[in-house]
């Protein structure tokens, strides 16, 4: 079953290729390279140096800004969902900044505090958050209260209970901020790049689309996503593996 | 000697018209089996809580000796409420405090015969397997009061039996006072000391009744049914609590 299931995903991936191959060959244009010349393209920018290191930038950035996020996500939602009087205060200001559209806190922070790299930063958690604090909400609002009463009345305290209580049961919802976290953050990542920084995968797109360089357009793409992959199989997955090994 | 002391003036809940709890007392005498009798939804669960500190909204007091302060409870609920990411033993290890051996721990699992599933996951464990798990976590913090709300509830005749036999014999090495929850009658007469009938709508004491049954006696069913006879007549106030 196992081998059925990495033969399909691999016969998938191929298949894949193979469209784009014969699309790109069939149409004959600068616009869409072949896989080939864009492997070329990829193996020239990882030998030149340049293409690492605004890998390396962007997902320094984002591993910076992902980990504030979540870590400020996680505990402003556990504090919201276990306290309804500070909820329904904060809940209005959720709601604005779920809705601000990430441009323009982009721009805002460039406006307000210059085009650092702190600013950069700040823009990406300010977007991401809202989602962290409303995904654990929902996660800590549907906590067991039977097991809390058990907390409570074997004496837990309250390092025990977050620990061997809370957590585990918010774990799926902390993957799934983590994954849709990853996927929206590295995204915006990009923008902010190309709007204020001199370096990373941003800027770099938008050099190459000042060039009409769509083979690097497609090589940078194909960095970041497989560097994406590589985190969810070598820290998500076995991450998931270990925290679930309890269940049936 | 009275150890601990329950009077519960009041206890109505937000939203009812009137009280669940009415001026009831109870007096906890040390190392005694107490069992608990009354309908279904009478609010023994309700009592249960406040004595364990889980529902502080009532008038009232709990006085352990003189003191006025909650004593140290060890609760087995109706569902036994073990952490399913944690294994056997784990979750017995997370009830006790810093200074307390685990050594108690192995001592407690050969009594209820789960040494061997000790690392396994809850999940695993079949029902009875899981309240055996619930009573050591009880009993392992040494409590001064052990609450048992139904505890052999949904379990089948036998192993509820089993189970039975092996908290009896559990109590009688390492004696504690008891409270036990049941609305069966036999159950009660089986393990208790003393038999406390409550009524439903406010709850109150209605009778308490000590069980003169010898406890080498317990698992014989004829004297078990011959002392509930007994009591139908002779309490036959009792009958519409049950």
């Amino acid at each position: 079953m196992i081998n059925l299931k990495r033969f399909l995903s691999t016969l998938s991936l191929l298949v894949f290729l193979g469209i784009w191959q014969g699309v790109a060959v069939y149409l004959n244009s600068n616009t869409l390279p072949t896989p080939e010349a864009v492997a070329k393209v990829f193996w020239l920018g990882c030998v030149s140096g340049q293409l690492p290191f605004h890998l390396g930038v962007t997902l320094l950035r984002l591993v910076v800004s992902f980990s504030v996020a979540m870590l400020l996500g996680c505990a402003i939602g556990i504090v919201l969902g276990r306290n309804k009087k500070l909820d329904a205060f904060f809940d209005n200001w959720l709601v604005i900044f779920l809705n601000i559209p990430a441009l323009v806190t982009i721009i805002l922070c460039y406006v307000w505090f210059g085009l650092v790299e702190s600013a950069a930063i700040l823009a990406v958690v300010i977007n991401k958050l809202p989602n962290v604090i409303v995904t654990i909400r929902e996660g800590t609002r549907a906590l067991d209260q039977d097991l809390l009463d058990m907390a409570r009345c074997y004496h837990f305290g309250k390092r025990k209970t977050l620990i061997h209580v809370i957590w585990p049961q918010l774990h799926p919802f902390v993957m799934g901020a983590t994954r849709s976290g990853l996927a929206l953050i590295w995204k915006i990542i990009l923008v902010v790049e190309l709007l204020g920084r001199s370096n990373g995968m941003g800027y770099q797109l938008h050099l190459f689309f000042q060039l009409f360089d769509v083979a690097s357009i497609l090589a940078y793409t194909v960095a970041f996503v497989a560097v994406i992959q590589l985190i969810e199989l070598l820290i998500l997955k076995p991450l998931d593996k270990k925290a679930l090994r309890w269940r049936r | 000697m009275t150890d601990i002391q329950i009077n519960i003036n009041n206890k109505t809940y937000p939203t009812a018209t009137q009280p669940s709890i009415a001026n009831l007392k109870l007096s906890l005498n040390s190392n005694e089996f107490i069992c608990l009798v009354g309908p279904s939804g009478c609010g023994k669960t309700t009592l249960l809580n406040i004595i364990a500190g889980l529902d502080n909204d009532y008038d009232g007091e709990i006085l352990v000796g003189q003191q006025h302060t909650h004593p140290k409870i060890g609760y087995i609920f109706q569902n036994p409420r073990l952490l399913p990411w944690r294994t056997v033993r784990e979750n017995i290890e997370l009830v006790l405090g810093e200074h307390q051996s685990p050594d108690v721990i192995d001592a407690l699992l050969e009594v209820m015969q789960l040494t061997q599933a000790q690392q396994v996951y809850p999940e695993r464990l079949s029902l009875g397997m899981s309240r055996r798990v619930s009573i050591i976590r009880a009993f392992a913090i040494d409590p001064e009061v052990l609450l048992m709300d139904e505890p052999f509830v949904s379990l089948d005749a036998p192993t509820a039996r089993q189970v039975r036999e092996l908290l009896v014999k559990l109590w009688q090495q390492r004696p504690h006072t008891v409270l036990f929850v049941t609305h069966d009658l036999r159950e009660a007469i089986a393990l208790a000391d003393r038999l406390i009938f409550l009524s439903a709508s406010p709850m109150q004491a209605v009778s308490e009744i000590i069980v003169p049954i010898a406890r080498s006696d317990r698992g014989n069913e004829l004297a078990i049914e011959s002392f509930r006879q007994q009591l139908l007549q002779n309490h036959p106030e009792i009958k519409q609590l049950l």
